[in-house]
């Protein structure tokens, strides 16, 4: 189990490559098997963790460039371990759900370069690495919009880059000064996480840096008001890639947040938290009621995927373990839902070639199993009791009413929102009467969709029953990590602040 | 009475003159050879060439003298022998470009070959020298063989390109002796090191001379590096030229003027004179910004290369503003990561290049021609996909881990606001490298025709391409040996 980590990363990547051997006609099938094999050691992975450590595990070192600090550093713990798997999971439910006949080939290869570009993300401990998965995973969802997307998909596909790549850069200038102060510091070129968390910055450095992350995880995330790439990217990706995008990429950003910001900044972290919830709670408020306006089935499902990032973001910035712990589940389980979702979104779409809401109407007579599904995801979304999205909600909000109990009123009218459009939408298109006759007839859910969905229905009920596996072990790193933010605040009040709101009786 | 000079051959040092005589050797007798043979091959002067150039390289690598020689004339130090070696390395590689499936003119004459070796020797000298007078010779040496083979394409646009290049070039020179001369009445030395010892017991006084000096010697080399605004002639040039040689001299001229800025300018930014840097930094600033947004609106790829290069010699001059011995490290890590993504580039243009005009009245290689090539041509396609990332620098392809040295240097020496802006900049620059990769991979294709993407393609080119993909992409493990030598050189030579 020494290089387990090395192997998640690197084994899609030599699949990728090998699969331009396979022929086009069995590609479909060695693409679920690479994504199945993935999953399955990723799965080991999860057993051979040891929920009760906190640190990193089944860490790997070796050095790449010596003079200037740069290394191959992976490491995984509770934090990242479930980011893995979603992305694992998902990759294998998606490429399971995968209809696209045209070029399946390079479409394929290039779901399989995402992967390892979304797990190298999700374990790199050198920051440099950690930047070159994150700026590699542009360029294979760059493809899959733009050559399988709809009409204006090559609009989408820049747009999406550029905004994603902007944003990134500065961090890289922030990266670098991090380092630069760090050589200063301790007299030794260092990128790794694990050193960095030991460093104490002085406030006004923090604030700078503070912001040239920032800046990049929110647009990855994304935060109002750089949201406007992601309806357009969804809008014009094809199912594959919303899936993809939707479950993992954005989850990315949000984990940034939980690995970077809180950590290494935490006075700025704590200084600018009001503002950023404020932005979180417009952000949930407003992408909700957007969403309540959309006549597309599909901009419906990407304006609550804002919304409920804004859910995930206030749960970070609440910086106690309730509330990071409540928000990487929702992460996890949000990555489930919305994925299932769009998935959903897109089988519809094969069947009437549209998504417009209007055209449809009665499904649920037609398509019973179909309906079934989809209510029992859309609960989720909307955060029924017993599903998995009701935890994390909850987890999120509850731990951010330890900081500010109004301002978590206002996030809670957003769950309330997100019933009203979602139910209206499953109202609207599932039913009454079948008013237009193209919906008469239609072929109700298959095998091979079928396969891709029960996984993703079992994990939304027995999750939503049963989160404990997963909760356990983000807690207790996550509990470590706190600790090292108390400890490592430079201003007492700040210290304060963060006792106060891991205490019980919270804020008020 | 004169005194009679009398001259000991050791003092003379002349084994450092080997690296230049070989080149100029090999150029004298491929002129020889062609008087007595006719109906040689280009096969054969390629190649011969290619030998020739390792007979240098490995003079220049065993080169363990003094550093001075011929009085001072000749100064063979660190970043004489770094940039030496990158000179001789990108001249072998893209020689051997000759090889295409091809038939020019220009390669079928033996001249060619003598004015490249020519040109080379040129480079060699100027790199390896601080006396102003022995720069100026090596430049012009260099520069008048390249207008002659730029010319030697014998196209219409080739003639124009080559007078373009000459006329400005002249007024390049011109500016040179100007400066020369200006720094000469100032302190009564052609030679750098003289003339920083002058003027810095004088205080750099008079600051309008010295400004004066600077700004003419910013023209002449602003020509040579093509920074904004001495650029207007490059994309023409770059256009008119064939491909082989349009990216031939977006890397070696250019290398051969970093290094005469770095021997010069580093002595003037370190005066503290805060003019003579300020100077520097709206001309860095400039050039990167501006080469970025007008590669952003060109139709032909050879163009919008021509102005992304001139993005990366403002980059690059940064490294000469910042002036630490990590900059300056990172400056030829940089350039050599950017001659091999380069390489490739212009080598699949050069592939590539179709008999016919087929999509453009006036271009050989607009966007369009290359739209859809991951269907019709996948493999040629995918790799100048990495070209484009790695130029665009995109990790983990090879210019980013220059950017990243060079904004790393930037940063660790305070001009934070410098590193934020050359962060923007290659934000700016993904843009358009990205647009060939839009065409490339998201559009559909004009004609089904494999062909008109391999009409010059041949073994030789494909080995180029093989090899120049395989370093842009394993560069990661390249970086640190790179560094080591080159910080190794950059240090002994005390830049």
């Amino acid at each position: 189990m020494d290089h387990i980590l090395s192997l998640i990363i690197f084994f899609p990547l030599i699949a990728g490559i090998f699969g331009f051997l396979v022929n086009k006609e069995s590609i479909r099938a060695y693409g679920i098997t690479v994504a199945f094999i993935e999953f399955t050691i990723t799965i080991a992975l999860w057993i051979a963790f040891d929920g009760n450590e906190a640190g990193f595990q089944f860490v790997e070192h070796a050095t790449l460039i010596s003079s200037f600090g740069v290394s191959y550093h992976v490491g995984v713990d509770g934090i990242s371990l479930f980011l893995v798997i979603l992305s694992t999971f998902m990759t294998m439910v998606a490429l399971i759900g995968l209809n696209i006949e045209k070029d399946a080939k390079n479409l394929i290869i290039s779901i399989l370069y995402l992967e390892m570009t979304m797990v190298g993300v999700f374990l790199s401990l050198d920051v440099i690495l950690f930047y070159l998965f994150w700026e590699f995973s542009l360029v294979p969802m760059l493809y899959i919009i733009g050559a399988w997307g709809s009409d204006r998909r090559i609009y989408a596909a820049i747009k999406f880059f550029l905004y994603t790549f902007a944003g990134s850069v500065l961090m890289l200038v922030g990266i670098l000064y991090m380092g630069y102060i760090y050589h200063a510091t301790t007299g030794v070129w260092s990128f790794s996480i694990p050193d960095w968390e030991l460093l104490i910055l002085p406030i006004s450095t923090q604030f700078w840096l503070f912001g040239a992350f920032f800046l990049a995880f929110a647009i990855k995330v994304p935060m109002f008001p750089f949201h406007t790439w992601l309806p357009y990217a969804h809008g014009q990706a094809p199912t594959v890639g919303s899936v993809i995008l939707a479950a993992v990429l954005l989850k990315m950003g949000t984990y940034g947040m939980v690995r970077f910001l809180l950590p290494l900044f935490p006075d700025a972290t704590i200084y600018f938290l009001i503002p950023i919830a404020i932005v979180a709670i417009v952000m949930v408020i407003y992408t909700a009621m957007v969403a309540y306006a959309q006549k597309d089935m599909k901009q419906v499902i990407a304006y609550s995927s804002i919304s409920h990032m804004g859910i995930i973001i206030l749960g970070i910035f609440a910086i106690n373990a309730e509330g990071i712990t409540g928000s990487i589940f929702l992460m996890i389980s949000h990555g489930i839902v919305s994925g299932g979702l769009f998935m959903l979104v897109g089988m519809i779409y094969d069947r009437r070639h549209t998504k417009l809401m209007s055209e449809f109407g009665g499904l649920a007579i037609s398509m019973p199993t179909f309906a079934t599904i989809y209510g029992i995801m859309l609960m989720a979304s909307v955060g029924l009791p017993l599903t998995v999205g009701f935890v994390g909600e909850f987890l999120s909000l509850m731990g951010f009413y330890k900081v500010n109990w109004i301002m978590t009123l206002f996030a809670g009218t957003g769950i309330i929102l997100g019933a009203v459009y979602m139910l209206t939408l499953y109202k609207r298109s599932f039913f009454g009467e079948i008013t237009n006759d193209k919906n008469r007839g239609l072929k109700d859910i298959n095998g091979r969709e079928l396969a891709a969905m029960i996984p993703l229905v079992a994990l939304v009920v027995i999750l939503g029953i049963y989160p404990k596996p997963i909760l356990d072990p983000i807690d207790t790193s996550v509990k470590k990590m706190i600790v090292l933010m108390q400890k490592k605040s430079v201003l007492p009040e700040n210290k304060e602040f963060i006792i106060k709101v891991n205490s019980i009786r919270g804020g008020e | 009475m004169l005194e009679p000079i009398s001259i000991d051959l050791v003092a003379l040092n002349v084994t450092s003159l080997l690296p230049m005589a070989i080149t100029v050797f090999g150029a004298l007798s491929i002129i020889v050879i062609d008087l007595a043979a006719k109906n040689l091959q280009k096969s054969f002067f390629t190649v011969l060439t290619v030998l020739f150039i390792i007979l240098s390289l490995g003079a220049v690598i065993g080169f363990n003298g003094e550093d001075r020689a011929f009085f001072d004339v000749i100064l063979s130090d660190g970043i004489a022998m770094i940039s030496q070696m990158i000179i001789l390395v990108t001249s072998a590689l893209f020689v051997l470009l000759a090889l295409g499936g091809r038939r020019f003119q220009e390669f079928a004459m033996a001249e060619f070959y003598a004015l490249f070796l020519f040109m080379i020797a040129g480079f060699q000298f100027m790199v390896s020298s601080d006396n102003l007078i022995m720069i100026f010779i090596g430049l012009e040496t260099a520069s008048l063989a390249l207008y002659t083979m730029i010319a030697m394409h014998n196209r219409a646009k080739a003639h124009e390109a080559a007078i373009k290049y000459f006329t400005m070039g002249a007024l390049a020179a011109g500016f040179y002796t100007m400066s020369a001369m200006i720094f000469y009445a100032l302190t009564g030395s052609v030679e750098i090191h003289q003339i920083a010892l002058v003027l810095n017991a004088r205080g750099f006084e008079p600051l309008v001379g010295v400004l004066a000096a600077t700004v003419f010697m910013l023209g002449a080399l602003g020509f040579k590096l093509s920074m904004v605004p001495f650029h207007t002639w490059t994309p023409d040039v770059y256009e008119g030229s064939s491909a082989a040689l349009a990216g031939y001299m977006s890397i070696v001229p250019k290398i051969a003027g970093f290094v005469v800025a770095m021997r010069l300018f580093e002595m003037l930014i370190d005066s503290g004179v805060v003019w003579l840097e300020n100077i520097l930094y709206v001309a860095v600033i400039m050039t990167m910004t501006f080469g970025n947004i007008v590669a952003l609106v060109q139709e032909d790829v050879k163009r919008m290369l021509a102005f992304s290069s001139i993005a990366h010699a403002g980059f690059v001059m940064a490294a000469i503003l910042i002036g630490t011995t990590e900059a300056n490290a990172g400056l030829f890590l940089y350039w050599i990561l950017f001659m091999f993504a380069n390489l490739g580039a212009f080598t699949m243009l050069w592939a590539t290049r179709h008999r016919q005009n087929l999509w453009d009245n006036r271009y050989q290689h607009p966007f369009v021609k290359f739209s859809g090539m991951i269907k019709v041509s996948p493999t040629n396609a995918v790799i100048m996909g990495i070209f484009m990332f790695a130029l665009a620098g995109m990790p983990p392809f090879s210019v980013f881990w220059g950017k990243l040295y060079l904004m790393s240097a930037a940063v660790n020496s305070g001009h934070i606001a410098l590193a934020v802006i050359m962060a923007l900049n290659s934000a700016m620059a993904v843009y358009y490298y990205m647009k060939l990769i839009v065409y490339m991979f998201l559009k559909d294709p004009v004609s089904d025709d494999e062909n008109i993407y391999s009409s010059n393609m041949s073994t030789v080119l494909k080995v180029i391409l093989g090899f120049a993909v395989f370093v842009t992409s394993i560069s990661i493990v390249l970086v640190e040996p790179l560094l080591n030598i080159i910080t190794n050189y950059v240090t002994l030579s005390g830049f």
